[in-house]
């Protein structure tokens, strides 16, 4: 059995069913009493992680959040899908994707993971960065939105979604996985499952305990609602539809 | 003044579609120089001659070595990494490809990113749409750093291909990392427009119900003259391929037209059209959610209104 370990990042985002509403003051958007849960690609990227534990290729499954205290959570989840242990990385604000990279790089050099898989993006910044930041500082092989994993020793086959269909890449370890919707599809956790993660450990470290004392770059200068799309009407039958379509000149 | 290089992301078909949009972003910053570095193993590619025809490019500088025949980033990336420093800002449209390559680009050179530009409102201030779209924030990038992006291509019209830039064509030293290796690209080939680009895109959802009814769809788009797009339940149960996902981690579109059909109109599918001119609604539940932002909606099920709108179509 390999005794490789795999780090996988757990983001606490507002859940995706959540319809979002920007503060009137144009300081972010409410959070108050919104629910939260683990970002869905990163379900994905630890379930992937958790399948190849489960198929003897790797040994510990590591689950990293950054961000608040309250990230615990996310991290109890993902103990209970079956992560081994979690870290948590408090930060003072909100960090951004660079800062969220180098938090993960001073991890990588501690606790040597073979893989890193990461979600291809979090849907609350949507910003897609950190897994191809992070191999850009670690200087390792980066297969970004991947719907299949093959994993055969020191090196992996991996299909990705692309715009214009799929591409398969080879790439050595270690290296930096960022997962797609259709990678595969995460487990329920278990009532029993809660109880055992509550057993397993959460380490706590401060980002700046790790060397990162930067958290944000870019200033946020505000927080808008986009213009909303006035809904039309309703027409009453297929002639009505033709009808209109002909007028705007599409048919 | 700004002095830009846009990504000149090449593919099968050419120069990325994606292109003359960033330049048409990379032109709200007034710059002094706007360049397009297009990364080749083979310089007799068409898609250089159209990006010197973008209105707006000052120089197209072609760089060519064998490891830059497939849009690896790790590669890509690092020749990047090299031409920045003549660089204020560097774009690239939001492809897979450009945001598979410019974060690492971003972290090599230790700023902090833009994602998906969507509004220039100065050389350093940009909006970019958060939470699928239903947000936008506006964000400012430091001083005496240089700007790295990619743009939102939805949120930009192509600039015409009416200029006549010069092409500087050289050899590149770069030594490709031993990490990763290209294997295979299964591209679908065919007629139909391409639905980044397509003035009317028909796209189907859950409903349709199997990939040969999605057919269906496929026929109805032919008859429009139109691109096929899906929900991503569609994709999910195999329906329809993963280049046609629509939406907030699908393809951000942007056609005149857009007819959903047999789609529910879930907040992650529309962070895909919001830019949509007239959006066209078939689905058999009164209440979908789609129907509160259709332009027109119609009642009914697909199997039955589709025939009845093929006979009807001139
Ligand atoms: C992280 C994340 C990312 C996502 N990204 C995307 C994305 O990019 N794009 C995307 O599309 N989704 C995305 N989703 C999924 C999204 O939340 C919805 O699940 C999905 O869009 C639903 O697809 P649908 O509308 O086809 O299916 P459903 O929601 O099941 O809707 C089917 C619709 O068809 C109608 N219908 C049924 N039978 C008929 C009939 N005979 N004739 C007419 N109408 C009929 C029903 O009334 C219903 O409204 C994402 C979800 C998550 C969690």
């Amino acid at each position: 059995m390999s005794d490789m370990k795999i780090m996988v990042g757990v983001k606490r985002v507002i859940d995706y069913n959540v319809r979002v509403q920007v503060k009137s003051d144009g300081s972010g958007v409410v959070t108050d009493g919104v629910k939260m849960s683990i970002n869905p690609f990163d379900e994905i990227a630890l379930e992937e992680a958790l399948r190849l534990k489960e198929a003897g290729k790797a040994a510990e499954v590591i689950a990293v959040s950054v961000g608040p205290s309250q990230a615990q959570e996310q991290l109890r989840t993902a103990l209970a899908m079956g992560a081994d242990r979690g870290i948590l990385v408090t930060t003072a604000e909100q960090p951004q994707p660079l800062a969220v990279a180098k938090i993960f790089a001073a991890l990588y050099a501690k606790e040597q993971p073979g893989l890193v898989i990461l979600g291809k993006q979090a849907i609350d910044d949507d910003a897609g960065q950190v897994p191809q930041m992070l191999a850009g500082l670690l200087d390792v092989a980066q297969a970004t939105n991947a719907s299949k994993v093959e994993l055969e020793g020191e090196s992996a086959r991996v299909t990705r979604e692309i715009d214009t269909g799929i591409e398969v890449i080879e790439i050595r370890l270690p290296a930096v996985l960022s997962v797609d919707l259709r990678l595969n599809e995460p487990r329920y956790v278990k009532l029993p499952d809660i109880m055992k993660a509550k057993k397993k450990p959460i380490e706590t470290i401060d980002a700046q305990a790790l060397g990162v004392e930067r958290l944000t770059f870019l200033r946020v200068i505000k927080t808008s609602t986009p213009p909303a799309r006035q809904g039309g009407h309703k027409v009453g039958s297929v002639e009505e539809l033709v009808q209109e379509l002909k007028q705007r000149g599409f048919v | 003044m700004a002095r830009v290089l846009v990504f000149g992301e090449l593919g099968s078909k050419g120069l990325n579609s994606g292109v003359a949009k960033a330049v048409r972003c990379a032109m709200d910053l007034q710059p002094a120089a706007l360049d397009v570095l297009c990364l080749v193993a083979d310089e007799s590619q068409e898609g250089i001659k159209q990006a010197a025809r973008l209105q707006g490019v000052t120089k197209v500088l072609v760089r060519i070595h064998d490891a830059f025949a497939e849009p690896l980033a790790a590669v890509m990336g690092n020749a990047l990494v090299e031409m920045a420093g003549d660089y204020t800002h560097i774009l690239a449209a939001n492809t897979t490809v450009g945001r598979d390559i410019l974060p690492r680009v971003a972290a090599r050179l230790g700023v902090q990113q833009i994602s998906d530009i969507m509004r220039v409102e100065s050389e350093r201030v940009f909006d970019r749409p958060t939470y699928a779209g239903n947000a936008i924030t506006t964000v400012e990038a430091p001083e005496g750093m240089v700007v790295v992006a990619t743009v939102r291509t939805a949120s930009y019209r192509a600039v015409p291909e009416e200029g006549d830039a010069v092409v500087e064509a050289q050899p590149f030293n770069v030594s490709p990392p031993s990490h990763t290796r290209f294997v295979e690209r299964r591209e679908a080939k065919g007629e139909r427009p391409d639905l980044q680009t397509a003035r009317k895109v028909v796209s189907g959802g859950r409903a349709v119900g199997s990939s040969e009814n999605f057919q269906i769809i496929a026929n109805l788009a032919d008859r429009l003259g139109a691109a096929v797009g899906a929900s991503r339940a569609a994709v999910d149960a195999g329906y329809a391929p993963n280049e046609l996902q629509v939406g907030q981690t699908g393809k951000i579109i942007a056609p005149d037209l857009y007819v959903a059909i047999g789609i529910s109109g879930a907040i992650q599918h529309l962070a895909g059209i919001k830019d949509a001119g007239t959006i066209v609604a078939i689905n058999k539940d009164g209440e979908a959610p789609i129907f509160e932002i259709a332009d027109l909606g119609l009642e009914g099920d697909l199997f039955k209104v589709i025939p009845e709108l093929e006979k009807l179509l001139p």
